[in-house]
């Protein structure tokens, strides 16, 4: 039998805030996170431009053992998995006594691989290179971390699909617990934001050059938008049996009721309409929905100009008969990348619990393809029951969930 | 470097890299119980003290250092013969 698949906790760190109560205030402000790293022009970077992510200390809250393997964006997510975990009342006695898996979006670990990898080059001699760096450097850092930190006993992987890593990892914890094979994961998102794992992406001048305005920089849909500004941080979104869940007397915040999916099979960079249309199509029939029923799309647009147009394009071919209101919270986060897909998820949940929807900041001007969207400039206070979030990713892999308020 | 400056150092990144509590530190004590070392803190041993002190410890160098002390001329000798070469 197919079970109901519900979100008891989440937990957020990012440019918006280290905390859901911070976030929640930036996202209704429409305020950005926006802003420049000196070090990347110091580098030869073509833009500065990033969300500013404060890095935590975690010195004295977790033993040293706990943090030499932990990479920066493995510091995120735990921030945002103690958050998650508090709020979905789970402990560490819970832990212990149930299975509890993970499974986390994550693409890179750039930052240990390249400092690593200068020791080697300066000394001559791997036993210099200490214990933390092969814990960091892979891409599974982040659920190899957790899993030790949270004496996880469950399902324990990273899911490495680019830029909707975050929303494939919900979208599997989904299918897990649907399935009867989990009752409990951890699921999320995490983005380092050092320069390290910037640069090549920088290369490819997909980064917007607005460095004289900073928090204008991010126009996902606007006409005038010239590439997108990475940004970064961790998002932890508790996924349950919904049964489970009643029994111990979880907080339950909304159901996950689809998770769309498809690969473009197109080209490695640049985005088409057909593939996310099919991600749209599968998210909307798996839940029994229609068009009419999506209140609220949290768009991908990452502020590209093939991409939002590709966007907007899919999402008018699928919803457009509704027009359901359209923003993308990249306006102000940037791209959080590999955690994109579970942070859009908290911030959509923030919005839905609270009532309103974050405008798609810096929209003055729509092009031809947003124009027939029904793109939020400005915070408006409505009810949202149902939204639907789009994450897409290099190599064409697309992802939409859709999740129900309860 | 005298004897003292080496323990002060070695005491030193011991409180501020391992976390060990200043307290629990003496010349007599047992190196592996007191730090809570396992395999891959001898790694990371073996980084801090070449920084520290320039030169490198060979893994099987570790079996005869027990206590503080031990540790303490361990390193004070190879800083002598480092000086002396």
């Amino acid at each position: 039998m197919e079970r109901r698949v519900v979100i008891t906790g989440m937990g957020i760190h990012s440019c918006l805030g280290n905390s859901l109560d911070e976030v929640r205030d930036s996202l209704y402000k429409g305020k950005s996170g926006i802003g420049l790293d000196p070090i990347r022009t110091e580098m030869g970077f073509r833009s500065a431009l990033t969300g500013i992510v404060e890095r935590p200390v975690l010195k004295g809250f977790l033993k040293r053992r706990e943090r030499v393997g932990l990479a920066e964006e493995g510091e995120y997510a735990y921030m945002a998995t103690v958050e998650a975990l508090e709020n979905a009342k789970i402990d560490m006695d819970f832990l212990m006594a149930n299975e509890v898996g993970i499974l986390y979006g994550n693409d890179s670990s750039a930052r240990a691989v390249t400092e690593s990898t200068d020791i080697i080059r300066e000394k001559k001699d791997t036993s210099l290179i200490g214990s933390g760096y092969i814990f960091q450097s892979m891409n599974s850092t982040i659920t190899m971390n957790l899993s030790t930190i949270f004496k996880l006993r469950g399902i324990n992987m990273t899911v490495s699909a680019a830029c909707a890593s975050g929303s494939h990892a919900l979208g599997l914890g989904y299918m897990y617990i649907k399935n009867g094979l989990q009752d409990t994961i951890i699921c999320g998102g995490g983005q380092e934001v050092n320069y390290h794992s910037m640069g090549s992406f920088d290369g490819l001048s997909a980064f917007s050059i607005n460095m004289e305005n900073p928090t204008k920089a991010v126009r996902p849909f606007d006409r005038d938008r010239d590439g997108l500004v990475p940004g970064g941080g961790g998002a932890t979104v508790i996924l349950e049996d919904y049964e489970s869940a009643v029994k111990r007397g979880a907080p339950i915040l909304a159901e996950l009721v689809s998770y769309g999916f498809s690969s473009n099979g197109d080209h490695i960079s640049n985005p088409n309409v057909e593939g996310p249309s099919r991600s749209l199509e599968r998210a909307l029939k798996q839940a029994g929905l229609q068009a009419k029923d999506i209140d609220y799309v949290n768009a991908h647009a990452t502020s590209t100009p093939v991409g939002d147009s590709n966007e907007a394009r899919a999402i008018d071919a699928i919803l457009g008969t509704n027009k359901p209101y359209v923003s993308s919270t990249k306006s102000m986060t940037g791209h959080e990348m590999w955690m994109a897909g579970a942070s859009e998820i908290v911030y959509s949940m923030l919005m839905m619990q609270n009532n309103f929807i974050a405008p798609n900041i810096n929209f003055e001007n729509p092009d031809e393809a947003s124009a027939k969207l029904n793109i939020v400039s400005k915070t408006i206070e409505t009810n949202i029951d149902i939204f639907l979030s789009n994450s897409f990713g290099f190599g064409g892999t697309n992802s939409s969930l859709i999740i129900k308020k309860m | 470097m005298t004897k003292e400056e080496v323990i002060e150092k070695i005491n030193e990144f011991l409180v501020d890299e391992f976390e060990v509590d200043p307290d629990s530190i003496s010349a007599e004590a047992d190196l592996k119980e007191t730090l809570d070392l396992d395999s891959l803190d001898y790694v990371d041993l073996v980084v801090v003290i070449e920084s520290n002190f320039g030169f490198k410890v060979k893994g099987e160098d570790f079996v005869e250092i027990k206590t503080f002390q031990n540790f303490y001329d361990y390193v004070e000798i190879k800083v002598a013969e480092k000086v002396a070469s």
